[in-house]
């Protein structure tokens, strides 16, 4: 399993290089994959829908679809697109240092 | 005497249904099936009506033909599911207490869940071959259709058969080919998908196909909005497509009885074991087929692969014994691609769609992943199977269990 050290902490990465254990994630951590991804600054609303998606992977074990996010979270689909563009489910499961969600068949 | 409440009577719940007749002392057990709607609808069969390989009436036969005899069949709208009571509330005000209950209610195209989809030119320039207004809509617009771009859009996954739309595409390169006007029409594939399909061996064949047939794959589109005065699909983050027709597949739901009820997710889905199918709230309520919210496709063979599995579980239940029969994610799709060939895919929760031969006992070998005449066969020969064994529950010669054999790792 590849290494990486993201805010000089060494931890585990699957392929596509979302983080294997969710609980080595750190806000820190955060920040500086949003920047990798082109994502400069983390504001309040990002980090709503961090949480969001860190308490949902807590519960259920897989990061929420897009219209799971804007039900349960309350942020418009517009917004998180704007807020992650290029893919919300994914984008903010990699930043959120949880699992690519599940695709379905 | 125990009740057994069946809630719809579509392909899985008219399988489990004839299994669970035949098993069940009736000494000791009543059943009933409820449904809303009369018409057997074989479901497959929509993709062929546009192209007029198959006709309205080669799709259709009663429900109640395929219901055994001694059964009661209650044709009603569900009002409300009341786990915590035991009993289903029908809207004719009848009360159904039940000991076990088995949730068979599908899935449904919502296309009012898309700002502009539903709209004035919904069945005018706007088609689903999902219903059979849509599928029938579609027959008589192609009719008279000279060309133009013809723009096929999944809305969100899951949906139904999600081979569908890909075989859609394939199949109208066909016809358009066949009307002498495949120079006038331009075909695209829109999908929020990364690629032609779920799974990344077969979106790559796919993909290949896509290609060599001229059909342009347009990835990572999550489509916001149509616009249908300016005729065109216009996604979250601002990209735009035009069309002249838009074959949709929208959003796709459980039933809304589901929801009222307070027992499913986002979308209406019931929170099933991937596994046993008990559903994740209730032990004695079972979840079959496309009303539930596993990641298996929403397709007529995981029903049917469900089935069996369901049959053993629920003995078990009904017994007090634990449920050992697992489901393993099981499906098994033949594509039409078109010009008299077809695709194999057989696949389950963890392996994906690999090449390879599939062996059938006196019918196969298939070939997985590759395009052939036999497997256009297979599925001109399933219409068959479905109506005269499937739904009645017979024993089919395919295990429900996904097996390695043939597959090329």
């Amino acid at each position: 399993m590849p290494e990486k050290i993201i805010a000089g902490k060494t931890v585990n990465v699957d392929d596509e290089g979302y983080l294997v254990d969710y609980k080595e994630w750190t806000e820190e951590m955060a920040l500086e994959i949003a920047r990798a991804e082109g994502i400069e600054e983390l504001t309040d609303r990002h980090l709503l829908v961090i949480n969001f998606m860190r308490a949902e992977f807590e519960a259920n074990g897989t990061g929420p679809s897009i219209r799971r996010l804007n039900k349960k979270s309350g942020v418009p689909t517009k917004e998180l697109y704007q807020l992650f563009p290029g893919g919300p489910a994914k984008k903010a499961a990699r930043i959120a240092g949880i699992t690519k969600p599940q695709g379905c068949v | 005497m125990r009740n057994l409440v069946i809630l719809g009577a579509g392909t899985a719940g008219t399988m489990m249904l004839n299994k669970l007749d035949s098993i069940l002392d009736k000494e000791e057990w009543r059943i009933t099936i409820v449904d809303q709607y009369e018409t057997h609808y074989y479901q497959p069969g929509f993709l062929f009506i546009p192209f007029g390989i198959y006709t309205p009436r080669d799709v259709v036969n009663p429900k109640q033909d395929y219901f055994p005899p001694g059964v009661e069949s209650i044709f009603a709208q569900i009002e409300l599911i009341e786990p915590e009571k035991n009993q289903i509330i029908l809207s004719n005000g009848r009360l159904l207490p039940y000991d076990y209950l088995i949730i068979a209610t599908g899935t449904k195209i919502n296309p009012q869940e898309t700002e502009g989809m539903a709209g004035p030119e919904w069945h005018k320039s706007i088609f689903d071959f999902y219903t059979i207004e849509g599928a029938k809509g579609l027959s008589r617009f192609l009719k008279y259709w000279e060309g133009g771009r013809l723009v096929l859009n999944i809305t969100e996954m899951p949906i139904k058969c999600p081979v569908a739309p890909l075989e859609f595409v394939f199949l109208a390169d066909w016809w358009f080919t066949e009307q002498g006007i495949r120079d006038r029409v331009e075909i695209e594939f829109v999908t929020p998908l990364p690629g032609a399909f779920t799974k990344p061996r077969a979106s790559a064949v796919f993909g290949d196909f896509l290609g060599k047939k001229n059909i342009k794959l347009i990835p990572d589109f999550n489509i916001a909005r149509v616009d249908s005065e300016q005729k065109k699909i216009v996604s979250w983050e601002e990209q735009e497509v035009p069309y002249d027709l838009l074959v949709t597949i929208p959003t796709n739901m459980g039933d809304t009885v589901i929801e009222r009820s307070g027992m499913g997710d986002e979308l209406n889905f019931v929170p099933t074991d991937p596994h046993t199918l008990q559903s994740k709230q209730y032990e004695n309520i079972f979840v079959i087929g496309d009303a539930t919210d596993l990641p298996s496709s929403k397709a007529g063979s995981v029903a049917h692969f469900q089935s069996d599995i369901l049959q053993e579980n629920f003995l078990s239940a009904i017994e007090g014994r634990p449920l050992r029969a697992k489901y393993d994610g099981h499906a098994n799709c033949y594509i039409e691609s078109g010009f008299g060939k077809g695709i194999l895919i057989d696949f389950n929760y963890d392996t994906e769609p690999l090449p390879g031969k599939f062996p059938l006992p006196g019918i196969g070998p298939f070939s997985l992943l590759e395009e052939t005449r036999m497997n256009h066969y297979g599925k001109v020969m399933f219409r068959w199977m479905y109506w005269n064994l499937l739904l009645k529950g017979a024993e089919l010669p395919i295990e429900s269990e996904m097996l390695m054999a043939g597959k090329r790792l």
